[in-house]
């Protein structure tokens, strides 16, 4: 179970990633840059807030799966 | 337990849940009545952009959560729990209070959107802090092996808040004129609040603090920087984000799904009559916030992973079906037209405002199963194109179908979110439980749940743009694929006996 969560732990900082070029590129910076004022709001969430949540917080976990902070011993 | 003691835990249970049911309330009702404010509040030329806008002021309502949990958190870890969510009981009630006073644009202009926009963060800080401290002062008060059973009660007030939320809106309807309750009458539920959270605030006044956060303030081994410790310890952090993407982000977005976008699917995508979509969703929680209590009990006997888990997996697999069966009940073309019975009339007026001349053209269709489907096309002279909507009145059958639908999305909410307070309250030490539940609970709620609603009807908006013939179903991707991810997470990641346990 512990090779699991590790190798796992890799895709959740591919995960990060792929969320961050979505976010950034296929989401937020167009509505961003759109001139409707309800695509710019929506641009902001999910550049400002959910990208960095994602990125970071899915990035940091994956991260730690991957070191073994979440192996059976470490608890 | 006790008799005596059995006495102690409801006393707990019921000021701790009446106030976090009334700050529920608090919230939802500005969800509830999103289509009126965005009338009232924004300017009205594009009712899409207007409902957006609504939803965006809702978004930042959630947003801010977090927020007020690493506030009123870092308190309640450092003063107590029984302060701090009486100071959030009371910022919720003045903010709610304050949004039904709120002048219109029409008379106050750009003010109008910024007033309730701060008083809708608000509203998201208070709630932010509410949470935590109500499901952590239970959790404390709670005897061994029953904390899922007793902070269960705390979990069954965010829909008993929903629900309450859709009664006052609903009664305030029936009492008052159509013309009223747009004119002055949605102000109503917003003034109800304040009458609530005066007897909350002094059933809780007369609270004790929670006896573990007592003990450990008269040991002296309370934090002097909860913040720090919760984020700033390897340890520690890695169960906030276990907590997170293995829990909470799926349950947000079950929670919102079940009872939100449900909502907003039937009124915005079935155009049924929103009276009635406000009924059906009330039967349905009705019936189902009962299992809150018994996933809660049950989590106690087999572990709150696999009722967890199993909520989120039914829900990955039955989204589609179930919405699919929703677009079908209520879909009229499937339906036979009586056409003796189609009643048409126009009615000619003037614009106040333009002085333009309006013709309103209302046709009532009547189907054979007793579905009505009233459609009304506007064509005001100094503007080019007509503006055409129509609203679906569904039979009793039809309704029962819905109500049943909707019924097993609350069946899913209840799986994930019964056990959650007591799995969260578990997983840290009481010097920094306040802090360390709470910010995972409402990133997972406030962000990735609250922003269902804006993220899944943008994807439905964007479908239906490109011409997709099942562009209702694609607002359900984003549930399915964060819930997807974190029922992964949790079923490699987290025990079911959590070896962590700190209560």
């Amino acid at each position: 179970m512990n090779t699991i969560k590790r190798v796992l732990g890799i895709l959740w900082v591919i995960l990060a990633v792929a969320a961050a070029y979505f976010c950034v590129f296929e989401f937020g910076l167009p509505k961003l840059l759109s001139d409707q004022q309800e695509d710019l709001v929506f641009g902001i969430i999910i550049l400002f807030i959910l990208t960095p949540l994602i990125v970071l917080g899915l990035g940091t976990f994956g991260y730690f799966a991957v070191i073994g902070e979440y192996n059976d011993d470490k608890k | 337990m006790s008799n005596t003691s059995t006495k102690g835990i409801w006393k707990v249970i019921s000021a701790s849940s009446m106030g976090t049911m009334i700050e529920w309330y608090d919230f939802y009702i500005f969800g509830s009545l999103a289509v009126v404010i965005s009338t009232k509040f924004f300017p009205s030329d594009n009712p899409t952009a207007a409902f957006l806008s609504t939803l965006a002021t809702f978004a930042a309502g959630f947003v801010v959560r977090p927020f007020g949990a690493l506030f009123f958190g870092r308190l309640g870890d450092i003063i107590g729990r029984k302060y701090t969510f009486m100071a959030t009981l009371l910022l919720m009630g003045g903010s709610t209070f304050l949004i039904g006073c709120v002048p219109s644009y029409e008379t106050i202009g750009f003010f109008a959107p910024l007033l309730v926009l701060i008083l809708r963060l608000l509203q998201g800080l208070a709630l932010g802090g509410e949470y935590g401290g109500a499901a952590t002062y239970v959790a404390e008060h709670a005897p061994a092996g029953q904390k899922g059973y007793w902070t269960s009660w705390i979990q069954t007030t965010a829909t008993v808040g929903l629900f309450i939320s859709l009664m006052v809106i609903l009664t305030t309807k029936n009492i008052l004129s159509p013309e009223d309750f747009d004119t002055w009458g949605w102000r109503v539920p917003f003034w109800v609040s304040i009458a609530m959270v005066g007897v909350s605030y002094l059933i809780r006044k007369n609270m004790d603090e929670s006896p573990v956060f007592a003990k450990a303030k008269k040991e002296g081994t309370t934090s002097t920087n909860p913040l720090k410790e919760s984020f700033g310890n390897r340890y520690n952090l890695k169960f906030v984000l276990l907590a997170l993407f293995g829990a909470t982000m799926g349950q947000g977005v079950v929670w919102y799904t079940g009872q939100f976008y449900a909502m907003s699917f039937m009124k915005t995508v079935l155009n049924i009559d929103s009276s009635q979509v406000d009924k059906l969703l009330g039967i349905a929680l009705l019936l189902g916030t009962p299992f809150f209590i018994v996933f809660g009990w049950l989590s106690d006997k087999i572990g709150r992973k696999y009722i967890m888990m199993g909520g989120m997996l039914l829900a990955i697999l039955f989204y589609r079906p179930i919405y699919k069966m929703m677009y079908t009940t209520t879909d009229v073309a499937h339906k036979t037209e009586i056409t003796a019975k189609t009643v048409q009339n126009t009615e000619t007026h003037k614009d106040n405002k333009t002085n333009a001349e309006v013709k309103v053209t209302t046709t009532i269709k009547t189907y054979t199963d007793g579905t009505t489907h009233t459609q009304k096309e506007t064509y005001a002279s100094d503007k080019k194109e007509s503006k055409s909507n129509f609203i679906i009145n569904i039979n009793s059958h039809d309704e029962w179908t819905l109500i049943f639908l909707v019924f097993i999305q609350v069946i899913f909410v209840t799986m994930v979110y019964g056990p959650i307070a007591a799995f969260l309250v578990e997983m840290f030490p009481t010097k920094i439980r306040y802090t360390s539940m709470s910010l995972p609970y409402h990133v997972g709620n406030g962000i990735f749940g609250g922003l269902l609603p804006a993220i899944s009807t943008y994807f439905v908006t964007h479908s239906k743009a490109a011409g997709k013939a099942d562009f209702y179903l694609d607002g359900l991707w984003y549930p399915i694929v964060i819930a997807s991810i974190s029922f992964v997470i949790g079923m490699i990641y987290i025990d079911n006996k959590n070896k962590t346990t700190h209560l």
